[in-house]
């Protein structure tokens, strides 16, 4: 589905991102893990054009840089950590923004596919309640799950995700990871997610991608990716030890 | 059912709003230094289309050739000023947004400013050489802040085209000084305009007013969503698929030159494009599919109010209109932004 290869991207002289290349097929979570810095965000920034770059991203085929906005919306959604709103917008006011790519021209009444798109996007992030009510109502979660629902309602093939529960507590994070599974189980789609936390790495994602200073350290299925010695060499600290640590304290 | 109800209150308000501006716009031509009844304004001007004689000859040489120019020019500033506002409000996801902060308002008044101070003029359109040159400057000082911008952060971000707009804006204003200075035979002239005045405004002026309104009001509306989704963030516009810089040039040049056109008519008039939008905001809500057209009614009904003080507060003396928006405006806008502070929301 998506193929990227030589991706280079610089900041100034700095190269955040150093010859990478890698692909992502339907059906896959793919999950991009690293320490700070390593250039994680800076991938999914490339894929959806918001930082210039060098090398080829192709999505089925397509080079992603000739699409247009609209198209390239269609096909890729996009769900970040922090999402801010300038004024008090209804939650369905928000959700229905993800048909905009839809809309054949400035003046077009919405078609019967935007309101069920819209209904179903409600319905599958548990915002139905909650459509009517100003964002700046709604807690934390709530808002994410909001922008959830906008990027469902584009009905896109690949979601990108980056680090879409940081901030979460528990409960929201379950239920947004519990969320995008389902979405997931639909043939012809597939999730790219920059995350900081390696147990949901490893408990969600099926595929996995380690990079170190902008560079691929592994790559491969989780199981192969998520090793004691890959994880040592890329966060040089014995990172199953620390976990198998925390863990104890729960037994 | 709620739709149902939603689009039934957004009907009301529609009708609402329109009634008030028919209203008014009759209140402020029967009010004046001489005050005519209403039914003598339909038949003076039903006359006076007609072409025939009218009987009261006193009410038709005020209302025809001086009040209903006048009050209609003052309708379509007020809309024009509103409805670039509340544009410039929702794109740059600021409430503190107007054309005087991104500096276009001080560009355009630069340009009528010199107009004015070295006598530029067309022969055969006196009026003509301060709207040309408002509009020129309106255009280039846009140019000027965006070029700024796009060299200091190329994906012309909001914090950054307002920081140059306010810089700019200051340096129009001394740039202005410096004019004054040297053009000191106008001094009446120009301090008398850079506060705002309708005085003396032609059917000429009311046509280019409302052409400029009608094409701009029609390119602004059909960017209704557009609108929105750079209210909601200019990051998530551009992951829905808005092709963010398009968008920003088309609405900036539409509002520079609605403001252009304003400010070479009517002088700079403060307040209208900064208030409105937030009063018609705490009724429609911010979706720019209402919050447009109703903040084009309601500028109109706030300007023809502030032009009726003006007119007859210390009658026979006039004030100029920049006063009184800028007396109102400033208490309101307080009001306004006490209420409604919080700023932005987010998850984070």
């Amino acid at each position: 589905m998506l193929e990227i290869s030589s991706l280079i991207v610089s900041y100034g002289k700095r190269k955040v991102i150093d010859d990478l290349s890698f692909s992502v097929s339907e059906g896959q979570w793919f999950m991009i893990a690293g320490p700070n810095g390593a250039g994680k965000s800076t991938v999914l920034n490339a894929v959806s054009q918001a930082v210039p770059y060098l090398g080829s991203i192709r999505f089925k085929g397509r080079e992603i840089k000739t699409m247009k906005a609209g198209e390239r919306a269609r096909h890729i959604g996009v769900l970040l950590q922090n999402n801010q709103i300038g004024y008090a917008f209804s939650v369905e006011d928000v959700v229905r923004l993800g048909r905009y790519a839809y809309r054949s021209w400035a003046f077009s009444k919405e078609k019967s596919d935007d309101e069920s798109a819209i209904a179903d996007a409600l319905d599958a992030t548990g915002m139905t309640y909650l459509r009517n009510k100003s964002v700046f109502t709604l807690s934390g979660g709530e808002l994410q799950r909001c922008f959830l629902a906008q990027v469902f309602a584009q009905q896109p093939e690949l979601l990108l995700l980056d680090e879409p529960t940081n901030h979460l507590d528990l409960v929201f994070q379950k239920q947004i990871f519990g969320l995008i599974s389902e979405w997931l189980k639909v043939p012809g789609r597939a999730v790219i997610s920059v995350v900081h936390d390696l147990s949901l790495a490893r408990a969600y994602g099926t595929h996995a991608l380690l990079i170190k200073d902008g560079r691929r350290a592994a790559i491969g299925t989780a199981e192969e990716v998520f090793t004691a010695s890959n994880l040592e060499n890329v966060y040089s600290m014995d990172v199953n030890g620390w976990m198998q640590s925390l863990l104890k304290q729960w037994e | 059912m709620e739709s149902k109800r939603r689009d039934r209150f957004q009907t009301w308000i529609y009708l609402i709003i329109v009634t008030v501006t028919i209203a008014v716009f009759l209140l402020c031509l029967c009010l004046g230094s001489v005050n005519i009844p209403a039914r003598d304004i339909f038949r003076v001007i039903w006359d006076a289309v007609n072409g025939l004689p009218s009987e009261n000859s006193l009410a038709r040489s005020v209302i025809v050739p001086v009040r209903l120019p006048r009050v209609l020019c003052v309708a379509l500033t007020g809309a024009a000023l509103a409805l670039a506002g509340a544009a410039m409000q929702g794109l740059l996801r600021n409430t503190l947004a107007d054309g005087s902060t991104l500096g276009v308002s001080s560009g355009a008044s630069l340009g009528a400013v010199i107009a004015i101070a070295f006598g530029v003029s067309f022969p055969s359109l006196p009026f003509a050489g301060t709207m040309v040159m408002a509009i020129i400057f309106a255009m280039v000082s846009l140019l000027l802040i965006l070029g700024l911008a796009y060299r200091l952060d190329n994906s012309l971000s909001t914090n950054t085209i307002i920081l140059i707009g306010v810089i700019f804006s200051m340096f129009a204003s001394s740039i202005m000084t410096i004019v004054i200075t040297f053009a000191s035979d106008h001094i009446k002239s120009i301090t008398f305009w850079t506060m705002g005045s309708l005085q003396g405004s032609s059917f000429l002026n009311a046509l280019i007013l409302a052409s400029a309104l009608l094409i701009c009001s029609v390119i602004l509306i059909s960017h209704s969503s557009e609108l929105n989704a750079f209210a909601v963030s200019e990051e998530n516009a551009g992951r829905i698929g808005v092709n963010i810089r398009r968008v920003k040039l088309t609405v900036l040049i539409t509002v520079s030159v609605l403001i252009g056109v304003c400010v070479s008519i009517g002088g700079s008039i403060a307040f209208v494009g900064l208030v409105t939008p937030h009063m018609v905001r705490m009724i429609t809500g911010p979706n720019h599919k209402k919050l447009l057209p109703v903040s084009m009614f309601s500028g109109a009904v706030f300007l023809m109010l502030a032009d009726l003080i003006a007119r007859t507060l210390l009658n026979p003396r006039e004030l100029p209109i920049g006063v009184v928006t800028s007396i109102v405006g400033a208490f309101v806008f307080i009001f306004i932004y006490y209420r409604s502070r919080g700023g932005t929301r987010s998850n984070a």
